[in-house]
């Protein structure tokens, strides 16, 4: 069955589709009133032509945005629904772990838990109840072996489920997000689990949406969008498509709020106002680290002595993470006649952190006060894409250095 | 990256089924089947301090107003031999029946969260049910054979028939279990229409009347044609007492007895048959 070189998994041009009926024809009384109508439907193709494979002992993720097909993708891998379209191969044992304690019953104490859940994820009534206490031990919840399971604390129950999953000893493991339940520490341990599964030989196939850990855990990754393959290949790359995928589609705010957020004499008018990548391209989302510009385009309406130019970069809560005007140029910039229009481009490096973040551009008069000829709050928005290691607004770049001196021993003998 | 021209099936291993009825391992379906009707019948247990009692109060409590109704306000059991037993027994095999189907009517959508979650032979749904439901039976019938021997019954050789005819019911009530829960998915409105067939095969079957009552031969010999009723004919004639009439007597003919026997084999047929063109669809359209 296990034959060395074959891939793990192998999914052949595979093709899901839902008939969503319009009008659900759920009794027999509506069928017999109209036996011949047909019943409009739609297809919805969830899975559309999608081709992998995953070699054994590789940790490989599907990726994608709700809706994209993924969590449809791992059920069909698993056996829960029937392609349409394609072949499918597998290679070793497989079990899936959609949900954390499928199966459990809280009327009944743990240990039958676990003997359901366990039989339930394929192993054989014997086997499971020779896990048994491997399980319990691995949970931590001897002493608890007899409780109910509706007295269980949820942390408990997650522990249990999970060490469950983890003795069923599958060579191939279909996970759906499992992980999103429990805490930081909890999902750590998981992960810490898959990666021992996996040096031992076991390949995993991972549902997630959180890139992050996609990148940290994962060999590779296949990116979905509406049932289809954007991106296959390494995750961290993946990751940058996937959030570029991921905040391109969000509209920003509507045309009538962002009017009612303008202020202005109406001297000059800001025209339009953009970002731009290292390239110069035009972009709605750039890579953190990389060089990029803010553009605006302006005009004047009527004759205007030494205007400012600018533009402030807001992240999604509002933090102002940058201010940038012409002042750096120098307070006088001279005069501008009625018609003119002008290009303002504000080059900087983006430290930021992944997120969405608000550009305002305006125009103002020279001066102390705030005297507004155009501003436009929130005019202009850029996705930053990448994943974050820490949780700092911006990721200045910074030097490390550490020096360790000579021990003193005399010192060290004293205190020990 | 397309592996449609790689070399079939050799090298790539086992290829991946959607979900089916029986899952090509018969091992699985057991043990499944198994462990859902033991959980199941253990919860009604768990629920209630009485468990065992319950188990067996429902068919004594109907046996007791039929018993009341039928001897004391109508005396239908007269001319009988063990009437009281006879029915108790009627009882008993129809509320094996009764539970057997009703339950598995909506069981599909019960189990949900496992049909949406886990691959498994789709059948061991509605069979669990029939299983948890034999449990019950086998609690029952032994209170029926407490009732026999006590009120003078005596022990026969024919009561070597009892698995035959409980395995025929069993098979009957698995068929139209695979078929109910299968429909149940796409049409709502079987469990209501299921709950009055149940009515009709209550009076249609000799339970709480003898079949001698009915004197029109040709009906007579009609309503044996109900596989159902042919089963607790012949089960008061093996296991009760040789003066209830047989079911080969009943119907007009041991050649007859194929009919009843065909539909239990029809109906297994056709709601297997059923069930297993409709399971790979189970989980989508629950």
């Amino acid at each position: 069955m296990n034959e060395p070189d074959a891939p793990a998994i192998v999914v052949d041009d595979v093709s899901k589709r839902f008939r969503i009926p319009g009008e659900r024809v759920t009794t027999i009384k509506e069928r017999a009133l109209h036996p011949l109508r047909s019943i409009p439907a739609h297809e919805l193709t969830a899975v559309d032509h999608v081709s992998f494979s995953v070699a054994p002992g590789e940790f490989f993720a599907l990726v994608g945005r709700n809706g994209s097909g993924k969590s449809t993708l791992l059920k069909c891998l698993a056996g829960i629904y029937a392609v349409d379209d394609g072949r499918m191969f597998a290679n070793g044992r497989m079990s899936t772990f959609i949900e954390l304690g499928v199966g459990f019953n809280m009327e009944l104490p743990a240990r039958e838990n676990v003997i359901i859940n366990a039989t339930m994820l394929g192993l054989s009534p014997r086997q499971a109840r020779e896990r048994l206490e491997t399980v319990l031990d691995f949970a931590e919840l001897e002493e608890f072996a007899d409780l109910r399971l509706k007295n269980y604390s949820s942390g408990m129950l997650v522990r249990l489920a999970f060490a469950v999953m983890i003795q069923v000893d599958a060579d191939i493991l279909l996970i759906d997000e499992v992980l999103a339940v429990g805490d930081a520490a909890f999902q750590q341990k998981c992960y810490d689990e898959f990666a021992r599964l996996r040096h031992e030989g076991r390949t995993v196939v991972l549902v997630t949406h959180d890139m992050v850990a996609a990148e940290r855990f994962c060999d590779r990754a296949l990116l979905l969008e509406h049932g289809q393959t954007v991106m296959m290949g390494d995750p961290r790359e993946v990751g940058l498509r996937y959030m570029e995928l991921n905040f391109a589609r969000e509209g920003g705010e509507d045309e009538a709020k962002r009017e009612a957020n303008r202020f202005g004499d109406g001297r000059g008018e800001i025209l339009e106002a953009w970002f731009e990548d290292g390239d110069s391209q035009r972009a709605a989302a750039l890579p953190a680290g990389g060089r990029c510009s803010f553009v605006a385009r302006a005009r004047f309406s009527e004759d205007v002595e030494d205007p400012i130019l600018g533009f402030a970069l807001q992240n999604a809560d509002r933090q102002t993470v940058l201010a940038a005007s012409t002042l750096a140029l120098g307070p006088q910039l001279g005069s501008f006649r009625a018609g003119e229009e002008v290009t303002l481009r504000i080059a900087f490096d983006n430290i930021f952190r992944p997120d969405r973040y608000y550009a305002t551009p305006a125009i103002a008069h020279a001066g102390t006060g705030f005297a507004w000829i155009d501003r436009r709050e929130r005019f202009a928005e850029v996705v930053v894409t990448g994943a974050s290691r820490t949780d700092a607004i911006v990721d200045l770049p910074y030097d490390v250095t550490l020096d360790r001196g000579i021990v003193d021993r005399a010192r060290s003998e004293v205190a020990g | 990256m397309s592996v449609t021209d790689a070399t079939p099936a050799a090298p790539l291993g086992r290829p991946i089924r959607g979900p089916s009825a029986v899952g090509g391992d018969w091992r699985r379906l057991l043990h499944l089947t198994r462990l859902l009707a033991v959980t199941d019948f253990r919860l009604r247990f768990f629920g209630s301090v009485l468990g065992y009692l319950w188990q067996v109060m429902h068919p004594l409590l109907l046996f007791g107003v039929l018993y009341v109704v039928f001897t004391e306000v109508v005396p239908f059991g007269d001319d009988v031999r063990f009437y009281a037993v006879a029915l108790l027994s009627g009882i008993v095999l129809f509320v094996f029946l009764s539970e057997a189907t009703s339950q598995s009517v909506q069981s599909l959508i019960e189990r949900e969260p496992i049909v949406r979650k886990i691959q498994f032979p789709r059948l061991a749904v509605p069979l669990s049910i029939v299983l948890t439901a034999l449990f019950r039976l086998g609690l029952n019938l032994m209170v029926v054979f407490v009732f026999l021997l006590i009120s003078g019954g005596s022990v026969r050789l024919s009561w070597l028939e009892l698995p035959l005819l409980v395995a025929l019911l069993i098979v009957l009530a698995a068929g139209l279990a695979a078929l109910l829960s299968a429909l149940f998915v796409h049409f709502r409105d079987v469990k209501p229409i299921w709950d009055v067939l149940l009515q009709v095969i209550f009076y249609a079957s000799p339970i709480f009347y003898p079949i001698t009552i009915v004197t029109s031969v040709r009906l007579r010999e009609i309503l044996m044609c109900n596989p159902f009723a042919a089963i607790i004919q012949q089960f008061r004639h093996a296991v009760i007492d040789p003066s209830h009439p047989s079911a080969a007597e009943a119907i007009g003919g041991g050649a007859r007895l194929l009919i009843p026997l065909g539909l239990i084999a029809l109906i297994a047929v056709v709601g297997f048959r059923y069930f297993d063109r409709k399971a790979p669809r189970i989980a989508e359209e629950l």
